[in-house]
């Protein structure tokens, strides 16, 4: 399986909810991730989509392994993400690299340009000062910035190049699989288009894979190859992005696509406005995650979980309607 | 019932409202001219640092005080000019003729008191010599209005015990409970999920057509303005830089910020093969270009553009609404 740089099986995280201060009790679990499968092929971005709550950032969290799984396991290259040890583990950290949303935030203050970008080099490998300071002239060059910056701050620079930097830290250890959690919402809209074609020309560059968390659909449908849409824990459909936009079968992305705002006064979305909220992750409702909100909902609904099936190649979908 | 897009209740000419620092003069609003007729929905479009908060503030002389002043120009509401309202004056306007509903729910609402208490607050201002039991009836109606479910216990809970979407049908029920004739929403979506943004959006729409409201969203997002909005002013470094019917602003955008910003945003309807990205970024406030501003960015831009700001011309034939500020619309 060379083609695949990440493989996530049975994938769970339940955070437990306690009471009490001394003696804590555990009252119930927050099913944040449960039970998601998906891979990653080289080159290629897959997105995943869906409301807040849904467990896009849980997973992403998994895949950097800042969380640890309550079940079910993360591959990369074939290996255990989660039972990596010492060296092995600085590896899997210089491989997969994350850009955040608000790079107001994700950068250090007090540092140098120079030093953040550099600083995934010099923390997970052994490498001379001549190569790092060659490294990150290179990957400034390549997101657009100027090495003779590299000597300021961080706030000397504006939304967009402060994102430019996150992406060249990001890029600078030659990692195979980036995650890109909400990349482009904080900027400004003419700063995004820029941002996006930039991503794009990078992956083609350095051939490298993106996990993009994004709840914006449009920018999903300009970035990504596949697309996972993630409703209370669970993928609820998963196809090619063409396919997707085009025919959704989930009655939950039918109403996320309807629900987005048209790209012209004069194209009109099927109106499927969405009853209540996302309900709580601590209770999930039974059967289908969806069926209290769904507008098809039967009585199986409530009572038998769907599962995952291909519908069509590369198309899976969770629904009672679809089989 | 359909809306009626009625007689001009809002005008705004000229208006200038700048910042003054120790630093310099930031000219945060540097001429905006529309009007807003009574049903209508308008947009005001434009990126951060664009001055379009600025102006939304002015419009209820909430500018940030004593550092912004309106210098010039005028706001004209059903014929009165507010800028030369006194705060005393203003406080009987704001609320009640015109209200605004901010970008962020979370910090709009006073965590300290009950979802009751801040609406009876709106209410009792207007309704003084009621009594504090049909001041509280008044707040479970505008509840209901909102279509908040179980309004009688909603009002006993406080800010944080309910949703990011409820909250913001919160502080809507706050601006229309003293039924006033002009509200501007600012940002109102930014903060919520698709699916509740977009009943957000509908409960707007209905209140607007069983109120005859006149709305000003203020937005960077030309799905919004697709969505809800009859006209469109875009704003670029202060300053409109065209205005018009939204189809036509769509189908026809003059202004080269125009094009470009609609033609940098992907579309979920169909297939983009590339992007179009406008390079560099806007201009710092308190250091304008000379001419106009959009210049260093203009793939159009040629000597007059920088070093005379162009005027506003007519677009197309004469009589229509669309008009945009660039050189290369001047009437040969």
């Amino acid at each position: 399986m060379s083609t695949q740089v990440l493989q996530v099986q049975g994938l769970k995280k339940h955070f437990p909810v306690t009471k009490g201060m001394v003696w804590k009790t555990v009252i119930g679990h927050v099913q944040a991730v449960d039970g998601i499968d998906f891979s990653v092929a080289r080159g290629e971005t897959l997105a995943i989509v869906g409301e807040s709550g849904c467990g896009k950032t849980t997973t992403a969290k998994l895949v950097l392994r800042l969380e640890e799984p309550t079940e079910g396991k993360v591959l990369a290259d074939g290996k255990d993400v989660h039972a990596l040890e010492g060296d092995a583990l600085r590896e899997y950290r210089t491989t997969v690299q994350a850009v955040f949303q608000d790079p107001w935030s994700s950068l250090n203050p007090r540092m140098r340009v120079r030093d953040i970008v550099a600083e995934p080099l010099i923390i997970n490998r052994d490498v001379s000062d001549q190569e790092v300071k060659e490294r990150v002239e290179e990957v400034m060059n390549s997101v657009g910035l100027r090495p003779q910056q590299a000597n300021n701050y961080p706030h000397e620079f504006s939304g967009g190049q402060r994102q430019r930097i996150a992406v060249a830290s990001a890029l600078v250890s030659n990692p195979k699989l980036l995650i890109l959690d909400e990349p482009v919402s904080a900027l400004d809209v003419s700063i995004r288009a820029q941002i996006m074609n930039l991503l794009v020309d990078l992956q083609k560059q350095y051939d490298v894979s993106y996990l993009l968390i994004a709840h914006h659909l449009a920018t999903t449908r300009y970035m990504a190859n596949e697309v996972a849409v993630m409703y209370l824990g669970k993928i609820v459909e998963k196809a090619r992005t063409k396919d997707l936009f085009e025919k959704p079968l989930h009655p939950y992305t039918k109403a996320l696509f309807s629900a987005a705002l048209p790209s012209h006064p004069d194209i009109k979305h099927d109106e499927i406005i969405l009853v209540g909220e996302v309900p709580s992750p601590i209770n999930p409702p039974s059967g289908c995650r969806f069926h209290p909100r769904c507008p098809f909902a039967m009585p199986r609904c409530s009572e038998e979980e769907p599962q995952l099936r291909e519908v069509s190649p590369n198309h899976v979908v969770s629904c009672h309607l679809v089989e | 019932m359909p809306r009626q897009i009625g007689d001009v209740i809002l005008e705004v000419e000229d208006l200038h409202t700048y910042i003054f620092t120790r630093f310099g003069t930031v000219k945060a609003v540097d001429g905006v001219t529309f009007n807003l007729r009574q049903g209508e929905a308008l947009a005001i479009v434009g990126e951060s640092g664009s001055g379009k908060t600025m102006t939304a503030l002015s419009l209820l002389k909430l500018q940030p005080r004593p550092a912004a002043r309106i210098v010039k120009g005028s706001i004209r509401l059903e014929g009165e000019n507010l800028v030369d309202k006194t705060e005393q004056e203003m406080r009987q306007i704001r609320g009640r003729r015109i209200s605004m509903i901010l970008q962020d729910p979370q910090t709009s609402l006073n965590p300290v008191f009950t979802i009751g208490n801040q609406l009876t607050e709106a209410i009792a201002i207007h309704h003084a010599h009621d009594e504090k039991r049909s001041l509280v009836q008044r707040a479970i109606d505008g509840l209901k209005q909102v279509r908040v479910a179980a309004p009688e216990r909603r009002v006993e809970d406080y800010p944080h015990q309910i949703s990011g979407g409820m909250k913001q049908r919160v502080v809507g029920a706050i601006a229309i409970s003293c039924e006033p004739k002009v509200i501007i929403a600012d940002e109102p979506t930014t903060s919520l999920d698709v699916t509740i943004q977009a009943q957000y959006l509908r409960l707007l729409r209905e209140i607007q057509e069983a109120t005859n409201l006149a709305l000003i969203f203020i937005t960077h997002d030309f799905g919004i303005v697709a969505k809800m909005c009859d006209r469109v002013v875009v704003m670029y470094a202060g300053r409109h830089v065209e205005s018009g019917p939204v189809r036509d602003i769509f189908n026809k955008p003059s202004h080269p910020y125009t094009q470009a910003l609609l033609k940098s945003v992907p579309s979920m309807d169909e297939d983009v093969e590339r992007l179009y990205s406008i390079d560099g970024q806007p201009p710092a406030l308190w250091d304008l270009p000379e001419g106009c501003r959009f210049a260093p960015r203009c793939p159009y831009a040629d000597d007059r553009c920088r070093r005379e700001y162009p005027p506003t011309f007519i677009v197309g034939k004469n009589g229509t609404e669309h008009t945009a500020a660039c050189w290369r619309l001047e009437p040969v």
